[in-house]
């Protein structure tokens, strides 16, 4: 289903993710506090902010890592509404197996380095019951290819690609089961320039093409310029101004926001 | 229960003091409530190193009352070292009687190999298990293998199994190859050859699985499913002998393979040896066997 | 199909002291379907800024702003984007790209966003590439290393690929020789044939007087001159 034709269906329908008055202290400091937006099914929010901004906590909290200390998260799953704060630790695991995916900065930490990148794919599938060894391998070759792996390095390890394609094996493994919502942290973090472009063009069709929704969090302005629809910057733990991605970044209101995007170096 | 002293030593019956088989009791009958579930014990300090069968010691040292008959093998073999050495330690601290013949026993512990023989109701049979969880290779972080068996996450099991067909072209675990107990827990049977795996499930005695190092129980009680894991498309297969015993002629049973000479001939015999010299005693023979056959495992 | 109404625009810059800047008010302009409407004025007058508010890429201060049903200057992001997607072309001054695109799909992504058969999609996208003079053998590279004007001519190609009900064009044929120069007007015309209403910025007076039914002098929307207000 492409972006068109489920934004098409789901038009005035019920968000996909909403939060409410999320807050999250380390102590007494803050580590985000009082964010509140919704989620539409195939929308991409960015969020940006320099470090200390509490976008790394912001996302943790989204995605089950943190427990948020105030405030509610409301997820629209396949099996209807359900409020993440109070879900059994089964039914979140399973959410993370299947509706979500969280694509780490540091591939590694978000494969298993002493599998196969096959196993790496399928484990997911096996996690929600496949059983066909044939059926599993053809996917994940299928999958491979798709993030632009040959298919042939199906039986090797992880430890033998570069950080490139470490990237693009952990983005298949998230992406097998077919997830609605996807958090990324910095995804293009750490990687050569060349290699970044590539990602995010890998990225930018496969959210199309599958009409994913994401929540991106990186310091990069021109990855959120690439991939986001809309884009929240955060400053010391709060949400300072939100709207549609080039409009923040080209028209941006609040100083904080100016300032970050005038310091942006052009090339 | 008193104390019983043998003649020549303090020892209490079968070593270990009551309180201790007390609490080891205890986490075998919650081993047994639930199948294949890894029961966490206080592993006692045992007159054997660990890595040498004291999780089975202490499970055989609990179950113990002075009327059992005890058989110990070690891979099958009654006349092994460790077998000899734990058969001979608890005729010394509990006095009972002890036996090779698989019928006659009331407890076996064994390591590594499930006798030949079935077994019966009146029978229980004691694995020792070097490492109890399964998935520790793939993770090992023991707060995430909790959480799996807890939530019934064994996705990571396949991956092995996978792994194994991708590189090897079939399922290349040939021991300790895992097993679903009762439709829930996976267990690892201990490092039993896969050959062995079919007689787990629905087997009439009762299966206890002491790990002494990693301090930890499980049970399977009798006629309880244990199915070994496999895909669809790659089923489960018991490897066969593919020899027939050369001393009494067996094609059922599980083969050790010895070298008989510097010439590199060989000769493939029983691993289970009362089954090897039941047969011959009821004048079954191989290709070498003679009456009083010498060599043998 | 666009109406603006009483839109003004002021720019508040905090990292110069917090001056703010009035550069727009009373703003007010209609554009019908099969209309051009090109906008004139002194440079820096405001003609880019009220094109872009239109797009929804600044935002308004005050007014409304409707194309077709949408008033831009309060939906909220997805519905812009929606918009965009499909009623609301954009041929912006500069060609910005995604790097290592082919030029042919970054003309089809237009119509791939919209779900059309990929196939289809690109060969309408050269179509459009050869009526603008580009040669083949550039529709597999990316548009970053072509000169001024291919660069321009791949970014007009993009916003004719869908037939969007309304479109906006800032300098469609600045950088643009005499033959590419008639291309362009050719398409503008055969899109306000179909019904498109379109708002333009024309700096050629001549492509102006060919195309635009009315031209708006957007100097009638600046408040007094702008000035700074601390």
């Amino acid at each position: 289903m492409t972006t068109a034709s489920r934004s098409m269906a789901v038009e005035d329908d019920a968000p996909l993710l909403s939060v409410r008055g999320l807050t999250r202290r380390y102590g007494a400091r803050i580590g985000c506090a009082d964010v509140s937006f919704d989620l539409f099914p195939g929308e991409v929010l960015g969020i940006v902010g320099e470090s200390g901004s509490g976008k790394s906590t912001l996302l943790a909290c989204l995605a089950g890592h943190l427990t948020p200390d105030d405030g509610q998260i409301h997820y629209l799953s396949n099996d209807g509404p359900c409020d993440t704060r109070t879900l059994s630790e089964t039914t979140r695991r399973r959410l993370m197996r299947t509706e979500w995916a969280y694509v780490h900065q540091n591939p590694r930490d978000g494969l298993r380095m002493g599998v196969s990148a096959g196993g790496n794919v399928g484990e997911r599938l096996m996690a929600v019951g496949a059983r066909h060894y044939g059926q599993i391998r053809t996917a994940a070759e299928d999958w491979l290819e798709r993030v632009e792996i040959s298919a042939g390095r199906i039986d090797d390890r992880p430890s033998a690609f570069s950080g490139g394609m470490q990237q693009r094996l952990q983005i298949a493994r998230n992406l097998v089961t077919g997830p609605r919502l996807v958090f990324m942290d910095e995804p293009t973090g750490g990687l050569d320039v060349s290699v970044q472009a590539r990602l995010l063009d890998l990225l930018r069709g496969l959210v199309r093409q599958m009409g994913l929704s994401a929540i991106i969090v990186t310091h990069d302005l021109a990855v959120v310029r690439l991939l986001a629809d809309r884009l929240m910057v955060m400053k010391d733990g709060r949400v300072v101004e939100q709207g549609l991605t080039d409009q923040v970044l080209d028209d941006p209101q609040h100083a904080y926001t100016q300032l970050l995007v005038s310091s942006v170096l052009q090339v | 229960m008193p104390a019983t002293q043998t003649a020549e030593s303090a020892y209490n019956f079968a070593y270990l003091d009551e309180q201790t088989k007390r609490m080891i009791r205890r986490a075998i009958l919650k081993g047994v409530a639930v199948p294949g579930y890894q029961v966490p014990f206080a592993s006692r300090e045992m007159p054997m190193p660990y890595g040498w069968g004291t999780g089975g010691v202490q499970v055989t040292a609990a179950c113990l009352v002075p009327e059992d008959r005890l058989k110990v093998i070690d891979q099958g073999a009654d006349d092994t070292t460790n077998a000899v050495s734990i058969r001979k330690f608890f005729e010394r601290t509990a006095g009972v009687a002890v036996t090779t013949a698989t019928s006659e026993a009331t407890i076996i512990q064994t390591r590594h190999r499930i006798p030949e023989e079935a077994l019966t109701e009146a029978q229980i049979l004691v694995y020792q298990v070097p490492i109890p969880e399964p998935m520790r290779f793939l993770e090992p972080r023991e707060t995430e293998t909790r959480k799996m068996h807890e939530l019934e996450e064994y996705g990571l099991m396949h991956v092995k199994l996978y792994e194994d067909i991708a590189r090897h072209g079939e399922i290349a675990t040939s021991y300790a190859y895992p097993v679903k107990a009762a439709g829930r827990y996976v267990m690892d049977p201990s490092p039993i050859p896969k050959f062995d795996n079919p007689k787990l499930g629905q087997n009439a005695a009762l299966q206890l699985f002491g790990a002494g190092r990693e301090q930890r129980i499980y049970a399977l009680p009798p006629y309880t499913d244990a199915v070994s894991l496999d895909f669809d498309d790659h089923p489960f297969v018991a490897s066969k002998a593919m020899h027939d015993c050369d001393l009494c002629g067996s094609d059922t049973s599980y083969q050790d393979e010895v070298i008989t000479d510097d010439q590199g001939s060989r000769m493939f015999v029983c691993s289970d040896t009362d089954f090897c010299a039941g047969r011959r005693a009821r004048g079954l023979f191989g290709r070498l066997g003679v009456p009083d056959a010498e060599g043998g495992a | 199909m666009i109406k603006i109404r009483d839109v003004a625009k002021t720019f508040t810059l905090h990292t110069q002291g917090s001056i703010t800047l009035r550069v727009m008010a009373g703003a007010s302009l209609s554009v019908n379907p099969g209309e051009c409407v090109g906008l004139v004025g002194a440079s820096g007058s405001g003609k880019s800024t009220l094109i872009r508010m239109v797009w929804g890429n600044y935002l308004a201060a005050s007014g409304t702003i409707l194309v077709g049903a949408v008033d831009v200057a309060r939906a909220r992001p997805r519905e812009i984007i929606r918009l965009r997607r499909e009623t609301l072309g954009y041929v912006s001054q500069f060609l910005r790209v995604v790097p290592r695109v082919p030029s042919l799909d970054v003309v089809a992504e237009p119509l791939l966003n919209l779900g059309v058969d990929p196939a289809a999609a690109r060969a309408r996208a050269a179509e459009l590439l050869a009526r603008l003079n580009i040669p083949e053998r550039l529709w597999a590279l990316s548009p970053t290393t072509f000169s001024g004007g291919e660069q321009q001519r791949v970014n007009i190609a993009r916003g004719f690929a869908h037939c969007y009900p309304a479109l906006l064009l800032d300098e469609p044929t600045a950088s643009l020789d005499a033959t590419n120069r008639d291309v362009v007007l050719t398409l503008i015309e055969e899109a306000k044939a179909r019904g498109a209403a379109i708002l333009g910025i024309f700096h050629d007076e001549g492509a102006r007087a060919r195309v635009c039914d009315r031209v708006m002098d957007v100097t009638s929307f600046t408040p007094g001159a702008a000035h700074a207000v601390r």
